[in-house]
């Protein structure tokens, strides 16, 4: 029987050693958050140590607090938007009582999770432009002025927040809804023979039902408190926003690989990437004890 | 028996689902309108939700570009390759670790070993740094070997594998079958749907990627599709655009332009957007809340 595992053995080998190379060395790779970095003499070359320097040069750079300040801002409303929003559409689906578009609704509403922020962004960069984006045009028809959505520090970050929100909430739905209809429906018939209302029928049945995936995602999500989302805000920001808009991952993609200080741009990432994973862990355990929550 | 104050409810939630639905889709069908319409007639501001002065110049421009088809031929070369191995390795680990401790003595510590990976990231810089020295720069492997394991999947699969039934396992082992016999003739047919669904994952995460294609191909050759769109679209990059081409042409404008070449990035998700909801929303359920 011993010879029987040797088959498994093999299987395994190729992904391990790829996730050994690209996930691994990488993390390995962070030790250049504490060198003088010079990218010549290779990774496992002979780097000079310089101990928590480009940490304190980080510390002194003007921005850096605003950008802190930015990732937490952007990412604690992305958190509670795209929490809220799908629960609340989720409930309203679930009372379309109409098959046909019930099913119309949710196929248009997932759609926009499956585009690129490339795409999206060539989008919105179009339709909020404040000389012939469509939405400036039919602000204007009401009377409002342009506005420079893209361009406005007071706008920008509600501008990412609800693009967000917008690519997201559909896709978001999906879990409520599973949710739902795993609710007894027992439940609902006895609340109609008491003579409860649909919307008390909802505060009473439907919401309690969902509560255990509410928490779920909600602990969840914790773990993105720093991840204010590069792809969007790569896509949309220019140096006119960066007061509002400039957050952690684009300001490491600027010093990093625009700038080439690897060592300090490294830095920024190893303070993200230890605060992040300390969040995700706590958030795991916490869906664990609470949602007993089993990833495996 | 519903009350009436529910009827005016239910007609009230129809219609506010109904508009928010439009939302969704309304700014694509005015990219859409856009590219087919002729540039003075958006420059005017008259496009809405239909073409304006129906043209398809601006198609016919970037269907001339070399670029546009260069770009197009390595965003398939990824998706096949990437898709390939993808679906290769997560069948390979999420078998070996659907079984339990006494039958592969490692599962446990490979499991963590994977799930390490999503907890803690090295981050842009030193992953750059990784893929730079080994040598990957500027080739398509840097664009799929770096996700060629990706780990949320191999867990959906896992959790899958582990629901089928040991009976069958055990009759296959009474014929004499090996492990690689019983993978691929009995465990992968019966997990057809959900390696339809990361299957799908896997292809449209390829598709959609473009930062890594950005930064990881020094010449723009080698860019995928949406690389290369992020360059025309996002950053103005108006090469693509020859002012002589322009003159010649009044029909285009950068802004038709941009606007064909959105859609056209798109296209192909559209068009399997049908399996995808059906796989996807499975894919979700299964992977989130499981009983």
């Amino acid at each position: 029987m011993k010879g029987s595992q040797a088959p498994l053995y093999l299987m395994v080998i190729p992904g391990i050693i790829l996730v050994l190379i690209f996930s691994y060395g990488p993390m390995f790779g962070i030790v250049i958050a504490f060198q003088n970095f010079i990218p010549a003499k290779g990774l496992l070359g002979d780097q000079e140590w310089i101990g928590w320097e480009n940490f304190l040069y980080v510390l002194e750079l003007p921005n850096s607090l605003r950008v802190l300040w930015n990732t937490l801002y952007i990412a604690t409303f992305k958190i509670i938007f795209n929490l809220i929003v799908p629960i609340v559409v989720a409930i309203l689906i679930n009372e379309v009582r109409m098959m046909g578009l019930k099913r119309s609704i949710q196929t248009i509403i997932y759609l926009p999770h499956f585009l690129s922020w490339v795409v999206l962004g060539g989008i919105l960069i179009d339709i909020l432009s404040p000389s012939e984006g469509i939405i400036n045009l039919m602000l204007g028809w009401i009377g409002i002025e342009s506005i420079f959505f893209l361009g406005d520090n007071t706008w920008f970050p509600i501008t990412l927040v609800g693009s967000e929100v917008w690519k997201e909430f559909g896709f978001g739905t999906i879990v409520y809804l599973a949710a739902i209809t795993g609710i007894n429906p027992e439940l609902y018939e006895a609340a109609r023979i008491d003579g409860a209302s649909r919307f008390r029928q909802t505060i009473h049945i439907t919401l309690p039902g969902m509560r255990m995936v509410i928490v779920l995602l909600g602990v969840l999500s914790l773990g993105n408190i720093l991840n204010a989302g590069f792809e969007q805000v790569f896509n949309l920001y220019s140096p006119q926003v960066y007061e509002s808009g400039d957050i952690i991952d684009t300001f490491v993609y600027r010093i990093g690989l625009m700038e080439a200080q690897y060592g300090v741009a490294a830095a920024v990432g190893l303070f993200k990437s230890v605060v992040s994973c300390l969040l995700v862990s706590i958030s795991y355990y916490l869906a664990y004890r609470f949602a007993d929550y089993r990833i495996f | 028996m519903e009350s009436k104050g529910y009827k005016y409810f239910t007609w009230f939630n129809n219609t506010f689902l109904i508009f928010l639905s439009l939302l969704c889709i309304f700014p694509l069908i005015h990219v859409l309108a856009l590219s087919f319409s002729s540039s003075s007639a958006a420059s005017a501001g008259l496009v809405k939700l239909w073409p304006v002065e129906f043209t398809l110049s601006s198609y016919e421009y970037v269907a001339a570009k070399t670029e546009f088809w260069r770009s197009m031929f390595v965003s398939f070369q990824r998706i096949l390759i990437g898709g390939f191995i993808n679906f290769i390795l997560t069948v390979l680990l999420a078998y070996p670790l659907s079984r339990e401790t006494r039958e592969f003595k490692p599962r446990t510590f490979i499991a963590w070993f994977l799930f390490m990976t999503m907890l803690f990231h090295g981050g842009l810089i030193p992953w750059y740094i990784v893929i730079k020295e080994a040598g990957l720069l500027d080739s398509i492997w840097a664009l799929v070997l770096p996700n060629a394991v990706p780990v949320f999947n191999v867990i959906l699969l896992i959790n899958f594998l582990k629901q089928i039934p040991k009976e069958l396992d055990e009759a296959a082992r009474m014929d004499g079958a090996g492990h690689w016999a019983i993978l691929w003739k009995i465990y992968v047919p019966l997990s057809t749907p959900v390696l339809a669904t990361i299957t799908l994952f896997s292809l449209v995460m390829h598709w959609n990627s473009w930062f890594d294609g950005l930064i990881l191909m020094n010449s723009p050759e080698n860019y995928p599709l949406q690389s290369f769109l992020q360059t025309v679209i996002i950053q103005q990059d108006l090469t693509m655009i020859t002012s002589g081409d322009l003159e010649s042409l009044s029909e285009i404008s950068d802004r038709t332009l941009k606007a064909a070449q959105i859609f056209l990035g798109c296209l192909p998700i559209i068009l399997v957007y049908p399996f995808l909801q059906r796989y996807f929303v499975k894919g979700i359920v299964i992977g989130s809340v499981k009983g």
